[in-house]
């Protein structure tokens, strides 16, 4: 569905993921991170473009993976994106959720 | 490939080679049905020569190097092959290393995987005179290979236990990463309610981070812990060491491909097919049968120095057992999640997406002679075509499509 954030056009699944992940910028990302409680601060923007970075290499991602990134450390992301980081920071990196096949 | 190449290549000019690390062939979607005493151990494997055509060598051994820049395959016992053209399949392991503690002293005592004959045959003989308790079905973190397979153990357990009369005496808890068992969403709200049903309770958003042998409990990074007295696993999943010893893989050893020709992002005259690439495809079997089907074609476009067909639309087509005789069907692609709908036949089915029934169970029984019998030999699948078709499937709500 077409919705507006930060006054920009946007295309959501219905689960409130962005389909088109070039539609995003910080103006998006932060209004989404007000949604999930989250104040965006420098070190979520080193952590989401990192996410933008692989997903865009067509990496798939894990917490496990962010750990050992080099970015992040695991208890950090957990600090800045608790309960369900990976799905949490994705959501408001414009990427898709992490899932399954079903 | 060997089959399906070796018809269609002059012999005067091409010669394949077959180096196989691996001298039976595992039937894997068996490994899912030998724990609960369904499939003996003799289904689940047979030799990999004998599916092969008389025309291609083959050889059995283990590949030390493949050295991609000088076209040259280095073998455990020092013989060096050289190519003009390679295919990696080298699939994906389970690599239960990965996590700390998994591999401690409950490894196949009251920790199992079943990714493996030997922990799928272990675990039978553990549940065999399982007494009953907690019985905890985790998944530690995607990509996996067949993503379904932890839910059908699910859904299998359940109905096991029901039939040996001790289901009151099991508590089965669902443990993973993503935020629940369904994560797509028309498969979220059509099947939420299945593990409800079946008495599975349900621990979404977990990232373990350690499994705790002394006192029997998983713990995640954020301090959350679930007991068992059975632990399934499914560990986290790799490409081959091969493929990170010879510098040709990501993070987890699998080979950056392109994800609709199937050639290697990094050597023009390398292809990859099946577990072994970084296509974000499901990792099953249907798979690596319709990647088959378009490689073929693009590999005789290579050799022939034209352009390769961007054809592969990432279908996959999977049964999920529910239990109880009966089944589920998906079929699906990089763009379109699985949806509701009848297959293959519009308006006739026989099989039902995204719904249980026992038409789907048998196709998923019958599929066993399929694979030795088709996949195996290259040949075709009546009706089923390698590209994802939108016939009999339920569009009316054009945003489920790219969702």
């Amino acid at each position: 569905m077409e919705t507006i954030i930060a006054n920009k056009q946007v295309e959501l699944n219905e689960q409130g993921y962005m389909l088109d992940m070039t539609q995003w910028d910080e103006g998006i990302a932060r209004a989404i991170a007000i949604e999930e409680g989250i104040e965006l601060t420098d070190r979520h923007f080193d952590v989401l473009n990192f996410l933008r970075k692989e997903q865009e290499k067509g990496t798939a991602l894990s917490i496990r993976k962010i750990g050992k990134s080099g970015v992040v450390g695991i208890k950090e992301f957990y600090a800045l994106f608790p309960e369900g980081p990976l799905k949490k920071a994705s959501r408001i990196a414009g990427i898709s959720k992490p899932a399954s096949c079903i | 490939m060997a089959n399906h190449l070796s018809k269609k290549l002059k012999k005067t000019e091409w010669k394949i080679t077959i180096v196989d690390q691996h001298e039976k062939h595992y039937y894997q979607p068996g490994f899912l049905f030998l724990p609960f005493d369904i499939y003996k151990e003799e289904q689940c494997f047979k030799t990999q020569k004998s599916y092969l055509p008389k025309s291609v060598k083959y050889i059995q051994t283990e590949i030390e190097l493949i050295k991609a820049k000088e076209k040259k395959v280095t073998l455990a016992d020092g013989n060096v092959l050289n190519y003009d053209l390679l295919i990696i399949a080298t699939g994906a392991r389970i690599a239960p290393e990965e996590v700390d503690g998994m591999m401690g002293a409950e490894w196949h005592k009251s920790v199992f995987d079943f990714y493996t004959f030997e922990g799928a045959r272990n675990l039978r003989n553990k549940l065999r005179d399982w007494p009953g308790g907690k019985l905890v079905i985790h998944l530690t973190e995607m990509p996996i290979k067949c993503p379904v397979a932890p839910l059908e153990f699910a859904f299998l357990a359940d109905a096991y236990f029901q039939k040996k009369g001790i289901r009151d005496k099991v508590e089965i808890t669902y443990v993973t990463p993503l935020d629940g068992a369904f994560t797509k969403p028309k498969a979220a709200s059509k099947l939420g309610h299945f593990l409800t049903d079946k008495k599975i309770d349900l621990v979404p958003d977990f990232a373990i981070a350690s499994v705790d042998n002394e006192n029997k409990k998983i713990v995640s990074w954020d301090d959350k812990e679930v007991d068992f007295d059975l632990l399934v696993t499914v560990p986290t999943n790799m490409g081959d060491d091969l493929i990170q010893k010879s510098g040709l893989g990501d993070d987890l050893n699998f080979v950056p491909t392109h994800k609709h020709t199937l050639q290697s992002k990094a050597h023009d005259d390398i292809f990859v097919i099946g577990d072994a690439t970084n296509v974000p495809a499901s990792k099953a079997g249907s798979v690596a049968h319709f990647q088959a089907e378009v490689l073929t074609e693009n590999i005789l476009l290579y050799m022939d120095d034209k352009p390769l067909k961007e054809a592969f639309d990432g279908h996959a087509n999977c049964f999920v057992e529910t239990g109880f005789n009966k089944a589920m069907l998906i079929d699906f692609n990089y763009d379109t999640e699985p949806l509701p709908g009848v297959f293959p036949f519009k308006g006739i089915g026989p099989m039902k997406l995204l719904e249980e029934n026992k038409v789907n169970h048998w196709g998923k029984l019958a599929f066993r002679w399929i694979y030795w019998n088709m996949l195996m030999k290259g040949k075709k699948i009546p009706f089923i075509t390698p590209q994802m078709q939108t016939a009999g499937k339920e569009l009316e709500d054009k945003e489920l499509v790219n969702a």
